[in-house]
Parts: C-alpha cells; structure tokens; sequence
C-alpha cells in the first residue's frame, strides 16, 4: 500500500469505533481504523466534520465518549497515569503555534524535557539546540516567540514537540496560520520528518504535501471517515460524490 | 472683487473670537482663574470662620504633651507629644495594612485558584466563600470577628497550639524571634561581609576586564557589568553567606532566639501578642479583600487563552505543572493592576479601626482633634498620610507590573 520504505506492519495506533459528543451534537460517529508505525496519514475534509476532533482524542486534549483508543500499547482511559504516558509518547502542533510567550524559544523547548523527562537543564538545551539547528533557526533561540515570524513560531512549536522525542507527532492544520510565503518552509521541515520515519496523523488542506508525503488520506465528513486511499487513488480515482466535490474544489486553484 | 476661476482660498486674517488656536489657550486660562478665585474664597472663608472661634491655624500644637494613652503600638506614654501619638496611629495602621495585604493576597490566590479547580466540591466551597464575604458590609465583618475575639475562653484556659500559640480573650500569642545581645555584633558581622564582598567584586570585575580579557576578540570580550554580575553571584554571594555562618558561630551568645509566650502569673511573658482588635481588624480586613483577589486571580487565570494549556498538556506537563509553569506566569500581568487596586483598599478601609477601638492613624487623629480643636490640619496630615502610603503602594506595584509585562509578549 506504499512507497514509503519506513512504514512498518506493527500498529501503533488502533482506533475502535470512537464516538464524541458535544453537547447534544454528534461529532464523530463511529471511528475504526489502525495506524501502522512510521505511517504518515493525511486527514482532510470540510470544516466541522470533525477532523481536528479526531486527532485531539489521540492525545486526550479531547476525552472520547465511546470506543476504545490504544496508542503504542497503551489504553487510553480514565486512567491519569497512562494520559500521562501517552502524551509523553504524542507530540502536537497547533494551528496558532500555542507557544508559550513568556518563555524564550529554546525555554519553550526545553520546558518538557526538563520538568517531564527530568533531563538536567544543560543535556536539555544541547538537544535543544540541535533541533533548532535541524529547522534551520539555532540562531533564534534566545529569542522570544513574539520577536519571531509565524514561520519561524510553527517551526519552533515542532521543535517543541520534537524535544520529547515522541513516538507520534499530531499536526493540527499547521500552516492554516501562516502567511503564504512562509507555509513553504514549515512543509520542508515536516517532509523531512515524514523521511526520517515519525509516525505522522496530519489534518492540512496542503493538498500538493498530502500527494506528496501520504501512506493514506482520510476524508471526513460528518463525524465518519467516508473515504481512505494512497494519494494516488484518492485524487485520481476518488469514489464517492462528496470527495470528487471536496478534490474539485480544493484542486481549482 | 476680483473674479477667477482659481479656488477660492479663505483668508488668513481670522478674527480671534474664531482662531482655534487662541480659543483654546483662552478657555485653559479662564479655568484656571476660576479655579483659583474659587479656593481662594474657601480658603478666605475657612480663615474667618475660624477667627470667629478664637482658632489659630498653625503645627506647634504637635509638640505640647498629648496626655492621653494609647491602647497599643510602640512605646507611648501620655506626657509624649501629640506627633509622637500620631506617629503611633501610623505604624499601627502600617502594620495592619502589610501583614493584611500578604495574608489576603495568600488566601485570595487559594480561592481564586480553587473556583477553577476540576473537584466540583472545591469549586463550590471557594464559590460560597467569595460570594458571603465579599457581599457583606466590611463594617459588619470586622465588629462580628471582635465579637467573637471578645467571647473567647479567659486567660487561664486559653486555647493552644502545640503548646506555643494561645488565644484567649485578650487576643493570640504568638512565638516570635527576638533579638538578643549577640545580635548587634553580628550585625556588624554581616556589614563586615558586605563592604568585603563589594570590594572583591569589583576589584575582580576591573581585573578581568583589564587584563585577563585582554587578548580576547573585541566582540566576545565580557562587558565590565556582565563581570560584575558574574563576581557578585559566584564570589560576593558565596563570600557574604560565609562571613555571616562564621560571624554566627564566632558572636558569643547566638543573635536571636526563639521566645515563646509562657503563662507566669495572670498573664502570657514572651512571644508577641495580637490585641482581640488588632486580631479581628486584620482578619476582617484580610478575608473581604481576599474574595476580591479570589475574583481577580481567577479572571487572570480565565484571560490566559486556552491553547496555552493544550500545549502544555500535549508536552506532558501534569495539571499542577501546566498552572505553576505555564498558566500563572501569564496571569500574573492580568491580575497585578486590580490586584493593586485592592491593596489600596485594604489600607484605607484599615481605618474601619475606629468601630472597634484600635489606635490605628485615622482613630488617633480623631481623639487628636478632640483634644486640641485643630480639625482641620489634623485632617489635613490624615489624609496626606494616607495618600503617601498609597502613592508608595502603586508606585512599587506600577514598577513590579513594569518590570514582569517588559518581556516579549505582543501576542
């Protein structure tokens, strides 16, 4: 099913018929799918069809009302102790960056791994350091986040994430935000994460980085996964109505 | 007149009862006369109306002997001076205002953190709390805590704590540190260790930046300030806690030691005492205000977006570490200006004192004026008094404020 050669047979994620509700609205309807180890899967769909919902269960930002969710082997429960150990496993990235602005860059990275992992504040900042140089902005790292551009934030906010070294990385529309010129330089940062064989769940409207770096797109519609497919099938053999809508409308420019 | 077809430009000449310019100056000094006319009636007035009494306005009434004693405070007795009484009312109310600012402000963050608490028996409890004390008069609270001061067990079976706090109905006893005869030279220890520290600090700093910095990059070369920094936290501190714990060991009799009230007689010896006024004043003070922070704490808390705690979350964080890391450090700006509004409160309503009999700076004035007839400069030095130690609060609370929002943060 694909090309990727990081991909792997063993599961790391099995999601089982996973409901949630708002309130009295619906949100997602019965979610069953499993995702493999060092699979990237691109989520897609209109707003409000609960894409974003979907990958806040994975990590417990959002708690699921019915249905199980198993990260690296881990229930995820009502248990403190594993939603404790599963977020330590997932790292996520927000559409606003959500740093922390009274901290300094490299604070805002070091921040978990210190008080988290317990790593001494020097090994933190070293490893800080060296993810700041892998997204190419060590030189902004005394800085803080409002001195920087969106660009330059969402990068630091991946370099966050990246710092407790997880196992899954959730991105949650991470370009939405950003400025036209600068969505470029967070995708190359996310390619080469996607090479370097991360597990990624990426809900984006970046259709040119879902052909590009996906296993598999899911397409949600009304709290259900209406259709999943190789980018291949899914852009050029697309079997349902809504998605040949949703694929005409958001190729058109 | 000459005709063209140019546009029409208005002249320059404009009349003055037109020119914006002079219209303005003229209102601002209109103003200002009347405003001078005006106290200058008043204060013409006053003058006459107390000529007509036989009054004089003048101080020396400050230095003539008070002859009335004071319940409480440092030292008083009644053949000292009026200024002296009054001095009293002022460190009587200082030392209500601070102990009740730091206890409201401890109690209020309790409470203003647990309404927001996940235990729905912790949020109602803090709830009830805010609404009760914060919507009932402060007058009534306070004369309810000095009645209760005042049914409170004698002296002799007086409540205790680990046998080293009593209450009863002359108030709470406390322990307290007192200093003893060593404590003057250790003092002296301890300026000592000062004047030495500074002195290596910057003896330290210029030769480095002298001398041993010399052949460095003039880019990478330390700044005089940044040596100085570096000295006083790897030299000057380490230095200045050696001299005090040897100064400590070297005075012959140990500086302070710990005096407990003990019962001797009809009476607690030792320790310090809280007055039943000065006790139920403080705690009336210290719990309305506190409701009020409660709210101001938990609006700060509130304004801090929700994405913050998410990203917390999501970095692994445990709830006490996302509100002690993440969420309190941003509410801190939020909460510091109301906050600061409430300590000013606390210290004016201090003088809610007079309802219950404590000498505070408001109540001395008051029997001052009684006694001497000089209401009006008396008056005067109250509220001067109060003004200065407000101005003094904000100040110090406008420059904390500055000092914690200076960091980068233009979300």
């Amino acid at each position: 099913m694909t090309e990727n050669e990081n991909t792997t047979n063993d599961p790391i994620i099995i999601c089982e018929d996973v409901h949630k509700w708002f309130d009295d609205f619906h949100v997602l309807k019965g979610i069953t799918t499993t995702f493999k180890k060092g699979e990237k899967a691109v989520i897609c769909g209109p707003s409000g069809s609960g894409k974003s919902t979907f990958i806040r269960t994975i990590n417990r930002l959002e708690e699921h009302q019915r249905g199980t969710i198993i990260v690296d082997g881990i229930e995820l429960s009502n248990d403190l102790r594993n939603i404790n150990l599963i977020r330590q496993e997932v790292g996520m990235v927000f559409q606003q960056f959500n740093l922390f602005p009274h901290l300094t860059n490299i604070k805002n990275i070091t921040l978990g791994p210190i008080q988290v992992r317990k790593m001494s504040k020097n090994a933190a900042e070293e490893a800080a350091l060296a993810l700041l140089e892998r997204m190419d902005i060590a030189d902004q790292a005394y800085k803080y986040p409002a001195e920087i551009s969106g660009g330059q934030q969402q990068r630091v906010a991946i370099a966050r994430a990246l710092a407790m070294e997880p196992k899954i990385m959730l991105f949650d529309e991470p370009t939405s935000a950003l400025d036209p010129e600068m969505i470029s330089e967070v995708l190359d940062v996310m390619r080469e994460l996607a090479h370097s064989g991360m597990t990624m769940l990426v809900v984006t409207h970046e259709m040119g980085f879902a052909r590009e770096v996906a296993d598999r797109i899911m397409f949600f519609d009304e709290g259900v996964v209406i259709e999943e497919a190789p980018p291949a099938d899914f852009f050029d053999n697309p079997q349902h109505e809504r998605t040949k809508l949703f694929i005409s409308q958001t190729l058109q420019h | 007149m000459m005709e063209d077809n140019s546009p029409k430009v208005i002249s320059d000449k404009i009349p003055f009862y037109r020119d914006v310019r002079f219209l303005k100056v003229f209102f601002q000094i209109l103003f200002i006369i009347g405003i001078i006319l005006l106290a200058g009636f008043l204060y013409s007035n006053m003058l006459n109306g107390l000529s007509r009494q036989g009054i004089e306005l003048n101080l020396t009434f400050l230095n003539s002997e008070a002859g009335f004693e004071l319940s409480e405070g440092i030292d008083f007795e009644p053949s000292e001076t009026f200024l002296k009484a009054f001095w009293v009312g002022i460190v009587n109310t200082l030392k209500v205002s601070i102990l009740g600012i730091f206890s409201a402000t401890a109690i209020g963050f309790f409470f203003g953190i647990a309404r927001l608490s996940s235990n729905w028996l912790i949020r109602q409890i803090a709830s009830v709390y805010v609404e009760c004390f914060r919507n009932i008069p402060l007058v009534l609270q306070i004369v309810f805590w000095y009645a209760i001061m005042l049914v409170l067990p004698v002296v002799r079976e007086s409540i205790s704590f680990f046998d080293s706090i009593f209450i009863n109905v002359r108030g709470v006893y406390l322990p307290a540190l007192e200093g003893t005869a060593g404590l003057i030279l250790w003092l002296w220890y301890l300026l000592s260790g000062i004047i030495i520290a500074i002195i290596v600090v910057l003896g330290l700093a210029a030769f480095r930046y002298f001398f041993q910095s010399r052949e460095l990059h003039a880019t990478s070369r330390p700044s005089f300030i940044s040596n100085i920094i570096f000295g006083a936290k790897w030299v000057a501190a380490p230095t200045f806690l050696i001299i005090a714990i040897v100064g400590w060991f070297l005075t012959p009799e140990v500086p302070f030691e710990l005096s407990r009230p003990e019962f001797r007689g009809f009476n607690f010896v030792g320790g310090m005492n809280f007055s039943p006024e000065f006790t139920a004043l403080l705690i009336g003070l210290a719990v309305y205000t506190s409701a009020f922070i409660a709210e101001v704490v938990r609006s700060g808390i509130q304004a801090v977006v929700k994405g913050q705690r998410e990203a917390a979350r999501s970095v692994g964080l445990k709830e006490s570490q996302v509100l002690r890391l993440v969420v309190v450090p941003q509410a801190i700006p939020v909460i510091v200006p109301p906050l600061t509004s409430q300590y000013l409160n606390l210290a004016k309503n201090s003088s809610l004192a007079i309802f219950i009999g404590f000498p505070d700076l408001f109540q001395v004035g008051e029997i001052m004026m009684s006694q001497t007839g000089q209401s009006i400069p008396i008056f005067a030095m109250i509220m001067v008094s109060y003004l200065i130690m407000s101005l003094t609060t904000s100040a110090f609370m406008n420059w904390y404020n500055h000092r914690i929002t200076r960091i980068g943060r233009s979300r």
